[in-house]
């Protein structure tokens, strides 16, 4: 029950608020993502550790062609179901300053959680694909209606690379579909056992099409080419959204309707996907140090975290994958809090380039010090969250191959590279006559920001907790993996 | 039955109301009367039967679809009042369009091959009329001229073939030439081109590649109003009696004709998307894409002839919902700015968001995404094809279905740029394109409607 009202008072929401006037909008949404939040954290509350899917839910839908609305939490989704719904009040709170239509704005943002919800706690085949597709309605939406120049272009691309990945994933789950015995169905049960009954050449077509789908959701090297430019052309709201929260559908997929699914060919082609990942992290820190557009540095930083993130998933140990959730939520809260920051001052300096800021430091020190603060969890600083995910998916992918491992740890030192250099270029030096302008953060932005710090740097110094909730589901998870599983702990 | 009573009465009485000056009612008597036979159709569900020893077979494949046909023909007359309104003819007109939905119902109930060519040839002589019922326009009158020209080859082709089959096979009654194909292995040859000439000869009406050529112009030519009748209520009509004819009558053959509908599946999607693609007048691309549909629905019924008409029948109600939805938005912008060009739509979703609101829904359910009804349709094709071991084919309908959303999001572009000019709806266009809109999310939410048939 509380799984269908975190899907259905979003979207219940969303239809009202297109209704009301335009000073309402916001402060309804903002309420709704609240109570949202506080549904997320009755569900946190009430959930048992040790039991693996909680809060059930399965309805018939299409009953002759074996569909049903089944969802149901278990640790790895509750992770990601409580980014998206701590985020949430941020990104509407952060868009407070003035949005044109605001109404159809905030019904947008309200019909995206309810779907990016509704991917993260789907456990029937077909309402997955239909919650991942309608994730990307609002978000073309959002993009288009008030994104930056040549919005037009560069979403049409964003959304075509996309819905490419999805209708191969969509054939894939028509494949195993046909593959169930009996009444076909689409529960994930039974799309799980289908999976492994398939022969190796089976399996590998439908890691393909599967695999395709998540990474160009995530971006993953060499299908990131929409990214940069559609993180760039985004509203801020719309880039939070799809970086902090968007992204980890990607992610979600690949352990959720991936690795469980086609046993044989991940052990056979995971090497593949991992190299691509540890290329992109390399690839794309040494592209983001040469950006001189603010926006577009974090854009191309968020794919060098992701590509760390799935070649943590591809070592398919416990600890690899403890690693991608932490590091998910971690990320989703230190991006957000960038772009955020990005968002101040390119509003304040009406500019994002990075040869143009500097001395901002000296007349915003709070600013400076709170983007301090989110640098360091991005180049994963101990005690911040970063460090726990970096170090447990290095940890793995070292164990994994110590080539590899060490590869991918640059990303620690290139992180800092442009981290640091992007630091200095805008907040420290001399203040210029653009930089002047920037004030100090308002308490709107400070009621965003510091709950933002707080968080990276709890996480950071008590890990525990979040990694207890997703410890029994990963380890379930990756049980069919024995041989593997043995080594680790 | 009673339904094709009432619409062919329809039919005269606007013929007739010239005479007895009821002209202002005939808007209201064809909408009503078009409610009766709906509603006739839905008493009837129960009720099977053969009419006319056997040459008419209302069973559930006729009477959903001539359902589907009155339900498209009532919006159709709904948001087309104007076209009777304005100009002269108003009765001619009426009858005509009411004809084009008996001939429609028709081909889809019949059971002897006679029907099928009266229903064909009432349809397609009142549509040839209709095409060029803006007589002030050269390209309305070219319309007519051509599709009148092509369609008459057409039907040539199909009564050749019917002559051909009933020579093969001493019968023109579906069931008995099906019968008789199943009793007799040995046939004369003939039957083989028969066959092929009736298959040519409604390619040609449904308007499959390479029989598609008169498609773009004449839709861009004729009337907007008239340009939504042919690509929902003829292309039903049509597509009705092709799955009628092949999944009945020739079922026996349909394994080696599979080869020839597949070829056709395979240049019908590719030269009707990439065509597509280079469209700037809206009117066109829609032609081009009622076209490159057609490549989707052969591709369900050719993956498995004789189990695939639930899913026809849904793709058909998707399809013609969306296509009216987005004739309706283009007829409204026409008519107030000039022309179907991508750049009229400019400033859309700021001055008019409903019209770009519902010309949103249409475009994504024709480019089938979800949760509209177009991607349920789309879907229900796709497992038919992937469950019949056609995988190369629907990857390939699934590429071609992209070049789709790249053509499909012109216009949606075109609507989120700043544009000038607010346009007036009446509020009676406001209530169909809401009602259409709804009718279009609840088809794509409960699909169940293709487990009908």
């Amino acid at each position: 029950m509380l799984t269908a009202l975190l899907i259905f008072i979003p979207l219940a929401a969303s239809v009202v608020v297109l209704a009301t006037k335009p000073f309402l909008a916001k402060f309804i949404s903002f309420s709704v993502s609240l109570a949202v939040l506080a549904v997320s954290l009755v569900t946190a509350f009430q959930f048992d550790k040790t039991q693996g899917t909680q809060f059930a839910l399965n309805l018939p839908w299409v009953t002759s062609l074996g569909i049903n609305f089944s969802v149901g939490i278990d640790g790895i989704s509750l992770l990601l179901v409580l980014l998206t719904t701590v985020l949430m009040p941020g990104i509407i709170l952060s868009s407070f300053r003035d949005t044109s239509k605001p109404s159809s704005f905030y019904s947008l943002m309200l019909l995206m959680q309810s779907a990016m919800i509704g991917v993260f706690v789907s456990l029937d085949g077909f309402l997955f694909y239909i919650f991942w597709e309608v994730a990307l309605i609002p978000i073309y939406f959002i993009c288009l209606g008030w994104g930056g120049e040549n919005r037009g272009r560069i979403t049409l691309k964003f959304f075509i690379y996309t819905l490419t990945g999805s209708l191969f994933m969509l054939v894939a789950l028509i494949y195993l579909y046909f593959k169930t015995p009996g009444q076909h169905t689409f529960a994930i049960q039974a799309l799980y056992d289908a999976g492994h009954l398939l022969s190796s050449t089976q399996q590998a077509l439908v890691f393909v099409a599967l695999f395709l789908a998540f990474a160009i959701k995530m971006p993953i090297f060499p299908f990131h080419t929409w990214q940069p430019d559609t993180y760039t052309v985004a509203p801020v709201e719309g880039t939070m959204l799809l970086s902090a929260i968007m992204l980890k559908m990607g992610i979600y997929g690949v352990i959720r309707w991936l690795i469980p699914m086609v046993p044989l060919a991940v052990k056979t082609w995971g090497g593949v996907a991992l190299s691509l990942s540890v290329i992109g992290i390399v690839y794309a820190s040494c592209i983001a140090i040469v950006q001189k557009d603010f926006k577009r540095l974090i854009a191309y930083s968020s794919i060098a975290h992701v590509g760390l993130i799935s070649a943590g998933l591809m070592t398919l140990t416990v600890v690899g994958m403890q690693g991608a959730m932490i590091q998910m939520v971690s990320h989703g809260i230190v991006v957000f809090g960038l772009f955020y920051v990005v968002e101040i001052i390119s509003d304040r300096a009406k500019t994002r380039d990075l040869s143009q800021l500097g001395g901002i430091r000296n007349v915003a020190p709070l600013l400076a010090t709170v983007f301090m603060v989110i640098m360091l969890g991005s180049v994963a600083l101990p005690i911040t969250s970063g460090f726990v995910g970096e170090f447990l998916l290095i940890n793995s992918l070292v164990q994994y191959k110590l080539w590899i491992g060490v590869i991918a740890a640059t990303t620690m030192i290139l992180g800092a590279v442009y981290m640091f250099r992007t630091y200095q270029k805008v907040m420290s030096g001399e203040t210029n006559g653009v930089t002047a302008l920037v004030n100090d953060l308002s308490h709107y932005e400070r009621l965003v920001l510091f709950p933002v710090v707080i968080l990276i740097v709890l996480i950071g110094i008590y890990p525990g907790p979040l990694l207890d909730i997703s410890e029994a589901a990963v380890k379930n998870l990756l049980s069919i993996y024995p041989d593997l599983t043995a080594v680790v702990k | 039955m009673n339904a094709l009573y009432v619409i062919c009465g329809l039919g005269i009485f606007s013929l007739v109301a010239e005479v007895f000056n009821l002209r202002k009612w005939i808007f209201f008597v064809s909408l009503f009367g078009l409610l009766v036979a709906l509603t006739w159709v839905v008493i009837d569900w129960k009720a099977i039967s053969y009419f006319y020893r056997g040459m008419v077979y209302f069973d559930h494949f006729a009477l959903a679809f001539s359902g589907l046909i009155l339900l498209i023909s009532i919006f159709w007359f709904w948001m087309f009042r104007d076209y009777f309104v304005d100009e002269e003819h108003r009765t001619d007109k009426s009858a005509l369009v009411l004809f084009v939905v008996t001939g429609a119902v028709m081909m889809v109930s019949f059971n002897n091959m006679a029907i099928l060519f009266l229903g064909l040839e009432i349809l397609s002589i009142s549509i040839y009329v209709l095409a060029g019922s803006n007589k002030q326009n050269l390209f309305s009158t070219e319309a007519a001229f051509k599709y009148f020209l092509m369609g008459s080859f057409a039907t040539g082709f199909l009564l050749f073939g019917i002559t051909l089959v009933y020579g093969a096979t001493g019968s023109f009654n579906i069931t008995e030439i099906a019968n008789f194909i199943i009793a007799h292995r040995t046939l004369p040859r003939f039957i083989y081109i028969g066959i092929l000439m009736m298959m040519v000869g409604l390619a040609f009406k449904i308007s499959a590649v390479p029989f598609h050529q008169w498609a773009p112009d004449v839709y861009e030519g004729s009337p907007t109003p008239i340009t939504t009748l042919m690509s929902t209520v003829v292309k039903i009509g049509a597509f009705g009696a092709f799955v009628k004819l092949f999944s009945v009558a020739f079922i026996t053959f349909s394994p080696s004709l599979k080869l020839i509908e597949q070829g056709i599946v395979v240049i019908t999607l590719l030269v009707a998307n990439i065509t597509a693609v280079y469209q700037l007048n809206v009117k066109r691309m829609l032609a081009y894409s009622s076209v490159a549909q057609v490549g989707y629905l052969l591709l369900g019924f050719s993956s498995d002839s004789a189990h695939s008409a639930g899913t026809v029948f849904y793709y058909l109600t998707a399809y013609s919902v969306a296509s009216v939805m987005s004739f309706a938005v283009v007829e409204i912008v026409e008519k107030n700015t000039g022309s179907a060009h991508v750049d009229n739509f400019k400033g859309l979703f700021k001055n008019n968001p409903l019209l770009a609101v519902a010309m949103t829904v249409a475009l994504f359910s024709l480019a089938g995404i979800p949760p509209f009804a177009g991607f349920f349709g789309k879907y229900l094709v796709f497992t038919l094809s992937i469950g019949n071991g056609y995988i190369v084919l629907t990857i390939l309908a699934l590429i071609t279905s992209l070049m789709g959303v790249y053509y499909y999001f012109k216009p949606l572009v075109a609507m989120s740029q700043p544009g000038s000019g607010k346009i007036v709806i009446f509020s009676s266009e406001k209530i169909l394109l809401w009602v259409l809109i709804l009718i279009n999310i609840a088809v794509g939410i409960f699909p169940d409607l293709a487990q009908l048939l």
